[in-house]
């Protein structure tokens, strides 16, 4: 792009009136076979001024992204700190980065079916299965703990595999069968669990050490920081350069530096946040383990074979299966990645509660997983997605959760106002889809 | 000409429930050779076609892919034969990008990591070679007007180097220069030795690109035609049935009477 690309004297309607003219040359400069460009063609100004008309242009157009999240955060941030000076305190923000991990993990599995478009109502019941597991062997059984976390989660794994096989193969509405699942689940739970109430965590065990660990040493939370901003950029800059070389428009340096700039900024102060002020106990081994598994999620999503056909499926199942798509084998592997996922969060729950009990999972377990992904913007109506909705969506529950916590209101209260923001976040799913269509983006 | 037929269909039939769409058909396309397939409406053209690209499997009958029987059970049977489907309906994913949609089914990876810029980059050659001017390789598909729907949908089909390419109705949905350009397409595939089933309408589209008409009426066969030394009023008769009424029964009849006489 050149300062060929300027913008029309008249602008051609006022829905889209950041339409630019864009003349043959404008795209790589004066490289002699220039491929013609559309005239119709929306291209980006150069320059700061581009970004701010891309930008309006995509709100007008109902592409809100993560914009309405990351503004409640923002909301949610100085309201509670109003109240509560302790709000935005070391322990208090670690409580939330914990309190997010094992139900963000979940959300993870959900967010995968509802790009496929479906829903599992049995993610609580399937973590509470996986708790019990866990419990039962090495608790009671004396199995060898790795072991242990290792057969409850595959345990997961078949469950799921089991749901996607009656959806996929037999056809039955994933949302019957989950729902099914969901009741029989907590039975085969309770069952496992026999006599006992609750089976504590063992002091000292793995499972104890998923959310009550941290990283005292000051340089694991910077260290990562530091590495994820690294990672960033030069995955970032490779590609770049890789689009350069393949003689496609590529990032311009200024994003590039703009974007890291934002990542590095956000990393390390929550990197800060975690070392640094009173009552610091230093990098949660939970919110480890949570980012690892958003980051492993996104790439297969975004960036394998597996994940477009997720998408694929989730967009137009019928398009997938012409394509060539197993469309089955797709829908099996999402239910059986939110059943290992559920399973996997649910040894996180105990390790929070302090062991597995007949009751684990159960509650507004599901309902928060569910409202996680809608919150983070991940649509109901499949297709649209993204893995890190998982992570936003949890963290503005856990603060809301934290927050009203520690103004002292009750349950009762706090279930309202959860609802509630998971209404809104509905609400803006729809109408920025609605909005979507007429400007003829979905 | 090669003698051996690419994709020979051999009394094929095909009911759904008790509605016998397809009865005893026979087709035969070799390489570069444009057969356009044509017949009214519920004649069982699209049928066949869906026979052939693997999306219904056929109840009776023999399909022969250069000489030799096959099964085809599903839509990737078809692919890796080399059959191309482009359909009425498009098949796209709407929440896809032009890119994604390109490729589906058959990404570049390297270990099941998508390759994007190399899917971009010859996206971009193909749509250029193609003369496909659409505003960005990277917008999804819903924004996309019906007739830019249509040539990704043909473009997709050519990405894999197909042996047999299908067009359902290519040109149904599309304006005066995009027509021509499908056109072009056509015949480009015919001379790299692509062999082409066309459905369409369009008396006007057949007659200037295809070798061959073959007629479907009610499921059946109802004549193959040289495209060359045919009038338009056979074909348009093979397609109605017009020549099979009380009309031509009774002339028959008569002229036999003569005749006797």
């Amino acid at each position: 792009m050149s300062d060929l690309a300027k913008t029309p004297k008249s602008p051609a309607d006022a829905g889209t009136d950041t339409t630019t003219q864009a003349p043959a040359a404008a795209v790589e400069g004066s490289a002699a076979p220039v491929p013609a460009v559309d005239p119709r063609l929306l291209v980006r100004e150069e320059g700061l001024k581009g970004y701010w008309t891309e930008f309006t242009r995509k709100i007008r157009g109902g592409e809100l992204g993560s914009l309405p999240v990351v503004l409640g955060l923002i909301v949610i941030a100085v309201v509670f700190q109003l109240q509560n000076s302790n709000f935005l305190s070391a322990s208090s923000v670690a409580n939330i980065a914990v309190y997010s991990s094992g139900l963000g993990i979940m959300a993870v599995g959900i967010v995968f079916v509802l790009i496929l478009g479906e829903i599992d109502l049995s993610m609580g019941s399937v973590a509470g299965v996986g708790a019990a597991v866990w419990a039962g062997l090495q608790v009671s059984n004396g199995t060898n703990e790795w072991l242990a976390i290792v057969l409850a989660v595959l345990t997961g794994t078949v469950i799921g595999a089991l749901h996607g096989f009656f959806f996929a193969k037999i056809g039955v509405p994933a949302f019957v069968v989950t729902l099914a699942g969901f009741l029989g689940w907590m039975g085969l739970q309770e069952w496992l669990m026999g006599g006992e109430g609750s089976i504590n965590t063992p002091s000292g065990s793995v499972v104890e050490n998923l959310t009550n660990y941290f990283f005292a040493d000051k340089i694991a939370a910077y260290g990562l920081a530091v590495l994820a901003v690294a990672v960033y950029l030069v995955s970032l800059l490779r590609d770049s350069s890789r689009r350069k070389a393949a003689q496609l428009p590529a990032r311009p340096v200024t994003e590039i530096a703009l974007r890291t700039a934002v990542v590095a900024v956000l990393v390390l102060a929550v990197a800060y946040v975690m070392n640094e002020p009173e009552g610091a106990r230093g990098l949660p081994l939970a919110l480890v383990l949570f980012l690892a598994v958003l980051v492993l999620a996104d790439f297969v999503a975004r960036r394998t074979v597996f994940g477009r056909k997720v998408f694929a499926v989730g967009g137009n199942a019928e398009a997938a299966r012409r394509a060539g798509i197993n469309v089955d084998l797709v829908r099996i592997s999402v239910f059986a990645i939110a059943g290992t996922l559920a399973a996997f969060g649910g040894l996180f729950i105990a390790s929070l509660s302090g062991g597995a009990t007949k009751s684990l999972g159960g509650g507004n377990t599901l309902m928060l997983v569910i409202a996680a992904a809608v919150i983070g913007g991940t649509s109901l109506f499949g297709g649209r997605g993204k893995v890190w909705s998982a992570l936003l969506g949890m963290i503005v529950i856990q603060s809301i959760q934290q927050g009203l916590n520690m103004i002292g209101m009750s349950n009762a209260i706090q279930n309202m106002i959860t609802g509630a923001v998971l209404l809104a976040a509905v609400v803006i799913d729809s109408v920025s889809r609605r909005t979507q269509k007429t400007a003829g983006r979905a | 000409m090669s003698a051996t037929p690419v994709l020979a269909l051999r009394g094929v039939s095909k009911r759904f429930g008790a509605v016998q769409v397809l009865t005893d058909v026979d087709l035969e396309i070799h390489a570069g050779e444009v057969v356009a397939l044509v017949g009214d409406n519920g004649a069982g053209k699209s049928t066949l076609v869906k026979t052939i690209s693997g999306v219904h499997p056929i109840d009776e009958g023999v399909i022969e892919w250069e000489g030799r029987p096959v099964q085809l059970t599903k839509p990737h049977d078809a692919q890796n034969l080399g059959v191309a489907t482009v359909y009425q309906d498009l098949a796209l994913c709407d929440n896809l990008d032009v890119v994604a949609n390109l490729f589906l089914g058959s990404e570049l990876a390297s270990a099941s990591v998508l390759d994007e810029i190399a899917m971009e980059k010859r996206a971009r050659e193909l749509l250029d070679t193609l003369s496909i001017r659409i505003p960005s390789v990277r917008i999804p598909v819903a924004a996309l007007s019906g007739g830019q729907r249509q040539v990704v949908a043909i473009a997709r089909a050519l990405i894999g180097d197909p042996k047999i390419v299908i067009l359902d109705e290519p040109t149904a949905a599309l304006g005066v220069e995009q027509t021509a350009q499908v056109l072009d397409l056509v015949e480009r595939l015919r001379e790299r030795g692509h062999g082409v089933i066309l459905i369409s309408h369009n008396m006007a589209d057949v007659r200037a690109v295809a070798d061959k008409v073959a007629v479907l009426r009610l499921g059946r066969n109802n004549g193959v035609f040289d495209v060359a030394d045919t009038t338009h009023e056979t074909i348009i008769a093979a397609i109605t049935g017009a020549t099979d009424n009380a009309v031509t029964r009774r002339q028959a009849r008569t002229a036999a009477k003569e005749d006797a006489k």
